[in-house]
């Protein structure tokens, strides 16, 4: 009960925090649609709306996944400028159960993404948002979402250790989006690939998102989106401590 | 609990020659690492109900060494205990027994109000859920912050933050509170009323360790008071025993109007100079001179300065200030 009301609370002022911030709101609606419009240029070829709605989906999931990578690096390293990462850290909660919330608040935020690029999608390039299975769709998109939250949590704990750990996570918004199926099918990577794109949750949230919406079945892509996140999760938990060990003996909490 | 002082007191915090060593590099394409002692072997206890003061320059090691006792650093060697119990064996359990506040603006989550940032740390120090409210409204009245709770932190005042930092320390009743420079930035009246508030702490039975370089404040306050310079412990007592060494003394004190620092270094280089330091104040300068008792060496003080242009010049008793200044300088 303990757990799961800290849980609660830390995602509740998380998402308070980034709410409250305009232009971060603003940033997270209008930063996507550039994408989008990309990709709505490059599948606009004849009449079938399939393709469009697939890639509007994979733009929108990419809007998650960008609130995710950067606003995670980013977060902590404004927590370290502003001294309460330490205060975290000096918390007797366990650091995971602070950290994980947080992520999980980051990608919700992504929402926005997600709601603006469909809006867009609908209203300039006139796609017809049509869900094929509704109760698979909202159960899809919390579980990506939870499951992107998760790999940013796995992220983060690299960002509370290295000081300039910030940078990862803008260097690894792209390659993610990318070999997780976004935009392009897994079907035109090098084999070697797959592998890279199976460990990662995206690629089976994104899967699951679409199975909802253009017909099929999301539900083992579910599951196994949420099954890589508790992954993520649990290595983090293991991770952690010894992180912060690290993090102590260096004395990389604080900017001095 | 930590062993028992002379005088049959428990001793909470103890600090046994503590060290603490970070490593740095210089240059860009030659990379050379450094090795930088912030903290050397730094030894101290407090008891049970105390206020302890440490005292010293910025960059003197007290931020670090408060760090090793709350867990956020871990000691090069030597070791802390904290109600018995080590600060790195048992981290945890230390960190649900300690407050810690800090000084300055940061530390504090501008978009939240001051109540979610309260109820934010309720959590994070397992407050129990119902009492929370209760206990909230307790701290916002003993720190003055009721009726702006609801505001966000951005829109508060340095003294109002730092009072919204004291609540928080405070949020699960620990026994043992370190205040790292509480009052720096903080107006006289807000600086006043926190310490005040910080008197009250002793007061209701917690045990202090306060960091600061304000002399006055570690001489209102502190029961006892280690000075630190360098990394090191200088000298450990009451205010009133750190006063007293420098009380056979006496001081000169000459306003001056752009003087050199190759001047003053004359005036140290004086048979019976203890300390000269040169403080800049507003549009002129001030000269502070300590001497060795039973000599008169106004004169010879003004001969080392010739030439500058000198304005009033007096002798008076030397202050904890002074004490603070001799200990720190001969460092």
């Amino acid at each position: 009960m303990t757990t799961a009301r800290l849980l609660w609370v830390g995602w509740l002022m998380q998402m308070k925090m980034l709410a409250r911030s305009s232009f971060n709101t603003l940033l997270g609606i209008v930063y996507p649609l550039f994408f989008a419009t990309v990709a709505f240029f490059m599948f606009r070829a004849g009449d079938d709306p399939k393709p469009l709605l697939y890639a509007s989906l994979g733009a929108a999931v990419m809007g998650i996944w960008g609130a995710t990578s950067t606003a995670a690096g980013g977060s902590l390293a404004q927590q370290r400028w502003h001294g309460t990462l330490e205060l975290l850290v000096a918390a007797p909660a366990h650091f995971a159960l602070i950290l994980l919330p947080t992520t999980i608040a980051m990608a919700t935020i992504g929402i926005y993404s997600m709601a603006s690029t469909l809006l867009w999608g609908w209203l300039v390039f006139g796609i017809d948002v049509q869900i094929g299975d509704p109760l698979a769709f909202l159960i899809a998109v919390p579980a990506t979402v939870i499951s992107i939250g998760a790999l940013g949590f796995l992220l983060a704990i690299a960002f509370v250790r290295f000081r300039q750990a910030w940078a990862l996570g803008n260097m690894l918004e792209y390659p993610v989006w990318l070999v997780s199926g976004f935009l392009v099918p897994l079907t035109l990577f090098p084999g070697w690939v797959l592998p890279i794109s199976w460990a990662l949750a995206p690629t089976w949230g994104i899967d699951a998102i679409r199975g909802a919406a253009l017909g099929g079945s999301p539900w083992e892509d579910i599951a196994m989106a949420l099954a890589l996140g508790a992954g993520y999760v649990a290595i983090g938990v293991l991770l952690v401590q010894r992180t912060l060990r690290a993090a102590r003996t260096k004395g990389t909490l604080a900017l001095s | 609990m930590g062993c028992l002082t002379r005088l049959g007191r428990v001793n909470v915090v103890e600090a046994i020659d503590l060290r603490r060593t970070y490593k740095t590099t210089t240059g860009t394409i030659r990379r050379r690492s450094l090795e930088v002692e912030a903290v050397r072997g730094v030894s101290f206890e407090i008891a049970e109900g105390e206020l302890f003061g440490l005292l010293g320059p910025n960059g003197a090691g007290k931020t670090t060494t408060i760090k090793m006792l709350i867990t956020l650093l871990i000691p090069t060697s030597g070791s802390a205990r904290v109600l018995g119990h080590d600060v790195v064996q048992d981290a945890r359990w230390v960190r649900k027994h300690i407050g810690y506040v800090f000084g300055g603006d940061r530390g504090l989550y501008e978009r939240l109000s001051a109540l979610d940032n309260l109820r934010y740390f309720a959590e994070l120090y397992a407050v129990e859920p119902r009492g929370q409210r209760a206990r909230i409204d307790e701290l916002l009245e003993l720190v003055g912050l009721k009726g702006r709770e609801k505001e966000r932190v951005e829109g508060y005042s340095r003294g109002m933050r730092q009072r919204l930092h004291i609540a928080r320390g405070l949020l699960h009743d620990p026994p043992v509170v370190f205040l790292d420079e509480p009052t720096i930035g903080v107006d006289p009246v807000g600086a006043r009323e926190l310490r005040a508030t910080i008197a009250s702490l002793t007061a209701a039975g917690k045990t202090v360790l306060l960091t600061t370089h304000y002399m006055f404040e570690a001489d209102a306050l502190c029961d006892r008071i280690a000075v630190i310079a360098n990394g090191e412990i200088v000298a450990q007592g009451t205010p009133a025993q750190l006063k007293a060494g420098v009380a056979d003394g006496s001081v000169v004190e000459v306003e001056l109007f752009g003087v050199e620092e190759d001047r003053v270094e004359r005036v140290r280089t004086l048979d019976g100079v203890r300390t000269a330091t040169l403080e800049d104040r507003d549009q002129k300068q001030l000269l502070i001179v300590q001497t060795a008792p039973g000599l008169e060496l106004t004169h010879a003080i003004l001969s080392q300065l010739n030439g500058a242009s000198i304005g009033r010049v007096s002798s008076r008793e030397p202050t904890l200030e002074d004490a603070y200044v001799q200990l720190v300088t001969s460092a």
